[in-house]
């Protein structure tokens, strides 16, 4: 397991590496953002440049970059979209709202998700169960942005419920922040709802006609017994880790609902550094996902190891 | 008859089959084949076969949409913008659609007048249907007065009524010639705001007013007193056309206007002499004044050509590469798995925002998107085709293949292969909703722009959509709709057709 768990990171980085080079060498090479000429920091944003070597060979200019992060944690300084501001500083101060935001909807949508999930296994091949399917496969189909819309036009302006755009400010735990959060946790919790029931509903399915459910049923156990303390457990193999998985998803979170609920978190800073040609902030952003990535797929590949032996077993290849 | 069996006389015993010959009875059904076998277990599948017939007709209303739309891409409306959906057969109907109705809260008296006023004038009365009245005491000038508000449905069309315009000689020479022809009156008679209390920004206010909010000052009946000009000295041009009931001859129609004329026409009517028909706005218009039935289909056109285009790329590339993982297996599996894996860990956002930023100006912005979907799309096809290819490759076929001396590339492609077909073709179909979903969410962010291309993209469609979405909820309702259903029927169709073609996977959804 150990020896697995080290491969996998060893690889993560790897990954990490080529992927972080090819961005690099890919952002570098387009012309870098004029400055104005009248502004003092033009100047300022010059010698920087200078410094990180804008004009010297890519992989030279990567070099400096490393050192600079690994050394200083600077990732360089926005010339466009936050003018002379290093990029880290503005990232951190956009992340909490991001988390905030993601962490509510994972606390709200998880619960539902494996209830839905297991109510619609247990009642296989019903009307309920017909019904939750063709629900959860509309829910993951239809793009978030529309149950954005859905939400903004039905809950907040025809029933007044919600404000349109979340708070400004940094009370992230304010009640009038945790309202106006809440249309953009809605948004975001069908998809996660309907991914988990889906997940939830397949896996309990499969397990419920093994064999071990009927050795239970024939010991004596009633249905429900045999349900929570076999068929469940079994079942968890699965969901956990894709809840681990989601609780590292949390930090991307979503561009778009994002962008239309101006939530102020590192989603809408990502399309604002794309739109807006902030290479140094653009840069680290990609790195930021790419590593979420990263870390949820192999926390998920992990986490199976560690709650299911058969798996780690079969895992040493 | 005792059970002696041991010693059986030899004439007791008789050939069977001395006349007759044996063979296996025929079958009497049809043989069936794989494909045949899987339609029919499609054709179970309820859902699936409805979702197939609505994916039909979305493919047919894409592409006949802007055939029958009277408007192109391309003709922008300068008024008619974010206006709701209104076809004036069904709006004579009042069947409560497609009237062009968006609901006005509060409006006052006087509002409510100029409406009335509207509707004396052009003869097309703007108020489909009073929703509620309210009346509410308010202080003025230390009396309590009564003031009455109304929540209406209006008719955003007809409400527009008049508009100030300045033509040249000819152009108001031929409208009048229209006018000779059809009888349909556009230009009306000409109100100078020194008669109206010098309001100069309403055209529609045609009679007399007591101040400069455009309280009427109305007769002992009850009724609005024209306003119109008689300064002929003023007049604009020669008109001999149609007058406005009540016209004795004195009005004049339009004044003179450095070398043009000013007047005021219908414009509702103006719309009919330029275009030839009256507005026609199925689903009414978007925020840059597009008619959004032609939009949404010409969106929809591009989405679908490019989602599967992506997907048939995607298709062979993976299907190439897959081929060879699982074909070859051992190191050359390895090593091409790593490099699937890296390119796969690259966020697509990423992905699409580099080759837009370094293609786009060199070849295109569809090109350098379709690049963007190439270079990591075809992973799931290659995963998917190199787990067949260990399924089959061990099979005795192959290896009777090999021993009559086939090439690899042979029987990876005529022996393997087809046995992969079904699979790999069912996921290419749920490969189609992706790329949509994508390509709707990076044109909706503005990070890719089509309009040049194509004119317009759902997605593009929903952004405006959304910048209007309390006033004029059509805007985004349409399309979300539309690429709503598309991605829910692309894939339950998929889910069917995967079950078909996968017996043992059904039920099992991921």
């Amino acid at each position: 397991m150990l020896k697995y768990t080290l491969q996998r990171i060893v690889l993560m980085f790897f990954t990490l590496f080529i992927i972080t080079l090819m961005c690099f060498v890919l952002v570098r090479m387009l012309p870098p953002v004029e400055l104005p000429i009248e502004d003092p920091h033009a100047v300022v944003i010059a010698q920087r440049r200078e410094a990180m070597g804008y004009n010297k060979p890519y992989l030279v200019q990567f070099g400096i970059f490393l050192k600079d992060v690994f050394t200083r944690f600077d990732w360089g300084i926005s010339d466009k979209l936050y003018f002379g501001q290093p990029v880290a500083d503005i990232f951190l101060e956009k992340l909490p709202a991001t988390c905030i935001v993601n962490f509510y909807s994972i606390i709200l949508s998880i619960p539902i998700g494996i209830m839905l999930g297991i109510f619609a296994a247990l009642k296989k091949n019903t009307w309920i169960d017909h019904a939750i399917s063709t629900l959860t496969m509309i829910v993951i189909s239809v793009p978030s942005f529309v149950y954005a819309f859905l939400i903004q036009y039905f809950l907040s302006f025809k029933l007044g419920w919600f404000p349109f755009l979340m708070k400004a400010g940094t009370d992230y735990f304010s009640p009038e922040m945790f309202v106006s959060m809440l249309p953009a946790v809605l948004s975001l919790s069908f998809g996660v709802i309907a991914g988990f029931t889906r997940t939830t509903r397949a896996e309990l399915t499969e397990v419920l006609t093994s064999e071990f459910m009927l050795l239970a049923r024939t010991k004596g156990l009633t249905r429900g017994q045999a349900t929570v303390r076999h068929a469940l457990k079994n079942c968890m193999v699965v969901v956990v880790p894709a809840i681990f998985g989601e609780f590292i998803g949390i930090m991307g979170g979503s561009l778009i609902i994002e962008k239309i609920f101006s939530v102020p978190g590192v989603g809408s800073l990502y399309i604002n550094s794309i739109n807006g040609r902030d290479y140094a902030m653009f840069m680290l952003l990609t790195v930021f996902y790419t590593v979420i990535g990263l870390l949820a797929s192999i926390i998920v590949d992990i986490s199976y190891g560690f709650i299911d032996p058969r798996i780690r077993m079969g895992s040493k290849k | 008859m005792d059970n002696n069996f041991e010693h059986i006389p030899q004439e007791m015993f008789e050939f069977v089959q001395t006349n007759a010959n044996l063979h296996d009875t025929k079958f009497k059904t049809k043989a069936r084949g794989y494909f045949a076998d899987a339609f029919i277990r499609f054709k179970k599948n309820k859902s699936s076969v409805v979702a197939a017939v609505i994916i039909i007709f979305l493919i047919f209303f894409a592409i006949v949409a802007p055939i029958i739309s009277p408007y192109d891409i391309k003709q922008k409306d300068k008024i008619f913008i974010n206006y709701p959906p209104f076809v004036e057969e069904i709006a004579n109907a009042h069947i409560g659609i497609m009237d062009g109705g968006v609901v006005y809260d509060s409006q006052n008296e006087n509002q409510m007048l100029l409406f009335k006023a509207i509707e004396q004038e052009t003869g097309r009365n703007p108020v489909l249907q009073v929703l509620d009245t309210i009346e509410k005491e308010t202080l003025k000038r230390g009396q309590v007065i009564k003031v009455k508000s109304y929540k209406v449905r209006v008719n955003r069309f007809y409400t527009l009524g008049m508009k100030y315009m300045t033509l040249s000689y000819e152009e108001f020479a031929r409208i009048q010639e229209f006018q000779n022809e059809t009888g349909i009156q556009v230009i009306f008679p000409y109100v100078e705001p020194k008669d109206i209390a010098g309001i100069s920004d309403n055209p529609n206010i045609w009679y007399k007013v007591t101040d400069s909010k455009g309280v009427p000052a109305l007769d002992k009946d009850g009724n609005l007193v024209p306003a119109y000009s008689k300064s002929t000295s003023k007049a604009g041009a020669e008109y001999n056309s149609l007058r406005i009931e009540g016209d004795d001859g004195s009005y004049i129609y339009s004044i003179a206007k450095s070398g043009a004329v000013q007047c005021r026409i219908d414009y509702y009517d103006y719309y009919k002499y330029i275009n030839g028909h009256a507005p026609m706005y199925i689903f009414g218009t978007n925020s840059i004044g597009q008619d959004l039935f032609c939009a949404i289909g010409i969106g929809a056109r591009f989405s679908l050509v490019f989602a599967i285009l992506v997907s048939a790329i995607n298709l062979t590339i993976g299907a190439i590469y897959g081929a060879i993982q699982g074909y070859y297996g051992g190191a050359v599996d390895l090593v091409m798995d790593r490099i699937a894996d890296i390119l796969y860990e690259v966020p697509f956002m990423v992905v699409a925002t580099l080759f837009q930023l370094h293609l786009a100006a060199k070849v295109g912005v569809v090109p350098s998107f379709l690049f963007a979907f190439v270079l990591t799309g075809w992973i799931g096809m290659a995963a998917l085709t190199r787990k067949q290819f260990y399924r089959f490759k061990g099979q005795e076929y192959v290896l009777a293949a090999k021993t009559l001396g086939a090439r690899d590339s042979r029987i990876m492609f005529k022996h393997i292969f087809p046995n992969a077909l079904g699979t790999i073709i069912t996921s290419c179909v749920l490969v189609i909703p992706g790329v949509i979903s994508s390509e709707t969410t990076l044109t909706y962010l503005g990070i890719v722009n089509l309009s040049e291309f194509a004119g317009t993209s759902i997605g593009t469609l929903m952004a405006q959509g959304q910048a209007a979405m309390t006033t004029s909820p059509h805007a985004m309702f349409f399309p979300a709709l539309f690429v709503s259903l598309l991605l829910i029927t692309f894939n339950l169709f998929g889910n069917g057709l995967r079950d078909a073609f996968n017996p043992s996977t059904r039920g099992v959804e991921d």
